[in-house]
């Protein structure tokens, strides 16, 4: 066939067996790897892909947990309910409020402090350690140790303002220091991690461009801002982005906040968030359609901030 | 050439290495579902039959030795528990399971909250217990057995135990208020009404030891009054009546009257800043049924000993209480029957009062010793015994509705909440708690 003779003579049966070998062996090389990644696809499709489409058919169905298999098509009222909905809008605004107050201090800190231990200094194994053992603390262990710090009566907050003349405040109660008592434990559980990441960025920075930006005067401020800063940029807004989607979806901190009070977000729902009025709905109201609509939604949001994110990312790479 | 021939051969390995494990794997398995039967032809022991229980916290059939003395008593049973320790998370999976027939226990607890929902929507999925062998309908209190029948007579859950309440109050608060402390003197002062109650209240606050408040929460008296009543958010008829129910008006009035009038210590139950409460002494009454004993002793601690005591309450109501039921999806349906009805019998809950003090919700126990003769050395030796079943005697025959517990929740919870610590008017609590419920229960 290929007007070529065979290299030596062998038998039939020998050669059979080689093309056999090599065919095998063609088409290990070519479907292994789909086999070797396998395991990945299938458990995302179980896990991650399939309830992400079944949630989306339960959102146009009016579904209650009491009776999960029974559906009545509802096409796209429980989306547009929602926007005639107080508590959706609320809890909307409230999770914005708490997201910009929890992760604009935690990512100006988190660069803050990565800079501090990007110095030579001694022990930095330890510091580095003890930045990150906020974030290895459990969810509901921090919030525990919050919710009586942030006590009304016996808090240990209300206790050193008072030692210094001020009133104690009612945490829970307030509609903007709920928020920010909330706020406070994210800000403490994820400045370390963001730290962390910040300064493995930092550590790829040249030390070059320090060394000549001294020579040159600069101070350890202006090589903050001229070197360090412009050089993180990438790094930053993925914390951006990252923070954000977490931020998005912050639903331990102010489930455990209300301590047995359960997923209402405090009496007048001044820090119910889109996840816990998501697990309110479906979970305590048991509306399992009204509850993949809101989480529709909340996925919708999250792809809105990718794209903006997006966006502002190629802003950024053509204006280098 | 050579990783031609090196990697089929590897992965041959490979191969072979997993087909040994999973041989394995499967012998094992095979191992374990054969060795009962084997044992069985062979005559050596009998077949053991393992029971799973679900329940919500802590029941105490462990801990009373109840599933210890069940297995000695049938040597073919092993009874394994399972508990979750909220009913919020627990209820919601126990509804996923029964909707899917998968994952369930043999015996399911169910909580009283529940249970007017989980008979009316769940019963084709759970056993009727009414005619089970050893059940006597007469040992019950009628309406905690009516509570789990639905129209056509299906009894898809048995009582487990009720929560008739009294009110547990300090004495050496009301001492230093100035009022009685002696049980009985303290029960006359507001026999009769809850408006008597906040009555005592008032005159408790005149003279209150700096710091101290008459009761927890608004939300306490709140339960506690519309607990007392016969019809609250459902009329007889089924249907949704809260908006205009006189109980429902006059428990939030009362709730009212305690907020706006300073008798509270604004504090929400089972929250953190409660128990430091307890521990601290800052409020007076609270009310009261058999299960909060235990509580109250373990955050009280040491200095509360022989510092509260219990008194009968204005109005005897029931705060709690739960069933056992059987999924018809249950792997061992008869056996499960059996023990759920051995479980509910009234020596057994009698037993399970000495040990957990929750209070038998079949009649029949409390004529026994167990029952009747209990005294709580923590509270001065009341007779808790007494005290409890003349409130049981006393509850009013309550109808249950399908959503009391989300209409219930959002009128403590958001409504009541605003004004007993945001200090909202009680119009704007209202107004609230209206407006929750209404979103809450709409599809």
């Amino acid at each position: 066939m290929h007007g070529r003779t065979p290299p030596s003579p062998e038998s039939p049966a020998a050669v059979r067996a080689r093309e056999r070998r090599s065919r095998r062996y063609r088409r290990d090389l070519r479907w292994s790897p789909y086999l070797y990644i396998a395991p990945f696809f299938l458990f995302f499709a179980a896990f991650g892909l399939f309830p992400l489409l079944y949630t989306g058919w339960a959102a146009l169905h009016r579904v209650e947990l009491t009776a999960p298999t029974d559906m009545e098509w509802a096409g796209l009222r429980n989306f547009t309910r929602l926007l005639g909905d107080d508590f959706f809008w609320n809890a909307l605004g409230n999770t914005f409020v708490i997201g910009v107050l929890s992760t604009v201090p935690q990512l100006l800190m988190a660069l803050g402090l990565a800079h501090l231990l990007n110095y030579r200094l001694r022990g930095s194994m330890f510091f580095r350690v003890a930045l990150l053992t906020p974030y290895a603390t459990s969810v509901a262990a921090a919030t525990l140790v919050f919710v009586l710090l942030f006590g009304r009566d016996y808090g240990l907050v209300n206790w050193l303002l008072s030692t210094v003349g001020a009133d104690g405040v009612d945490w829970e109660n307030g509609s903007w220091s709920a928020k920010l008592a909330v706020s406070t434990i994210v800000v403490w559980r994820w400045t370390g991690y963001n730290a962390l990441i910040y300064l493995a960025a930092m550590q790829a920075i040249p030390h070059d461009l320090y060394e000549s930006a001294a020579l040159d005067g600069a101070s350890r401020w202006q090589q903050f801002r001229y070197v360090t800063v412009p050089s993180l940029r990438p790094t930053i807004l993925f914390t951006c982005v990252v923070s954000t989607i977490g931020a998005t979806q912050l639903f331990g901190e102010p489930l455990l906040f209300s301590g047995s009070a359960g997923a209402s977000g405090g009496a007048d729902h001044q820090y119910q968030t889109l996840g816990l009025y998501l697990y309110e709905q479906g979970w305590v109201n048991l509306h399992l359609g009204r509850a993949s609509a809101i989480a529709w939604t909340m996925f919708l949001i999250l792809l809105v901030i990718a794209a903006v994110n997006a966006l502002i990312a190629r802003r950024l790479r053509t204006s280098q | 050439m050579r990783t031609t021939i090196r990697g089929p051969r590897r992965r041959a390995v490979a191969l072979a290495a997993a087909a040994a494990l999973g041989a394995a794997l499967l012998g094992g398995c095979a191992e374990d579902s054969d060795t009962p039967a084997a044992r069985d032809s062979s005559g050596a022991a009998a077949k053991k039959t393992t029971l799973t229980v679900g329940v919500f916290g802590v029941f105490g059939y462990k801990q009373a030795g109840l599933y210890d003395a069940y297995m000695k008593l049938h040597p073919d049973i092993t009874i394994k528990e399972t508990s979750i320790e909220r009913n919020e998370n627990y209820y919601p999976q126990l509804l996923t399971h029964l909707s899917t027939g998968s994952g369930l226990a043999d015996v399911q607890a169910v909580e009283v909250n529940n249970i007017a929902e989980v008979t009316a929507t769940q019963a084709g999925k759970l056993v009727d217990l009414s005619k089970a062998p050893g059940v006597r309908k007469a040992d019950f209190i009628p309406w905690k057995w009516a509570q789990a029948t639905n129209a056509s007579g299906k009894t898809v859950g048995l009582g487990t135990d009720i929560g008739p309440m009294a009110i547990c109050y300090r004495k050496d608060l009301f001492a230093k208020a100035g009022l009685p402390t002696d049980r009985d003197a303290v029960a006359k002062l507001w026999a009769g009404g809850w408006g008597k109650y906040l009555d005592v209240g008032e005159r408790f606050k005149d003279k209150a030891p700096a710091g101290t408040s008459f009761v927890d929460s608004a939300s306490g008296v709140y339960n506690a009054v519309i607990s007392s009543s016969a019809e609250r958010y459902y009329d007889r008829d089924g249907k949704l009546v809260y908006k205009d129910s006189p109980s429902v008006r006059q428990a939030w009035d009362a709730a009212m009257r305690a907020a706006t009038g300073k008798l509270t210590a604004r504090l929400q139950q089972f929250q953190k800043s409660w128990d430091q409460a307890y521990a601290n002494g800052r409020f007076a009454t609270v009310s009261c049924p058999p299960w909060m004993l235990g509580y109250i002793k373990e955050k009280s601690g040491d200095q509360g000993r022989d510092k509260w005591d219990v008194a009968a309450a204005p109005k005897p109501g029931n705060w709690g209480g739960s069933f056992l039921a059987v999924p018809e999806a249950g792997r061992h349906k008869s056996e499960a029957v059996k023990l759920a009805a051995w479980l509910t019998a009234p020596e057994q809950q009698a037993k399970l009062f000495t040990k957990q003090a929750s209070f038998p919700s079949a009649r029949a126990a409390y004529g026994l010793p167990a029952v009747s003769g209990a005294k709580h050395p923590y509270f001065g030796d009341a007779p808790i015994g007494k005290i409890f079943a003349a409130a049981a005697e006393g509850i009013p025959d309550q109808v249950l509705g399908p959503k009391d517990l989300t209409v219930n929740q959002n009128i403590t919870d958001v409504g009541v909440l605003q004004v007993d610590q945001q200090g909202k008017t009680p119009e704007q609590g209202w107004r609230a708690a209206v407006e929750s419920i209404d979103n809450a229960l709409d599809q």
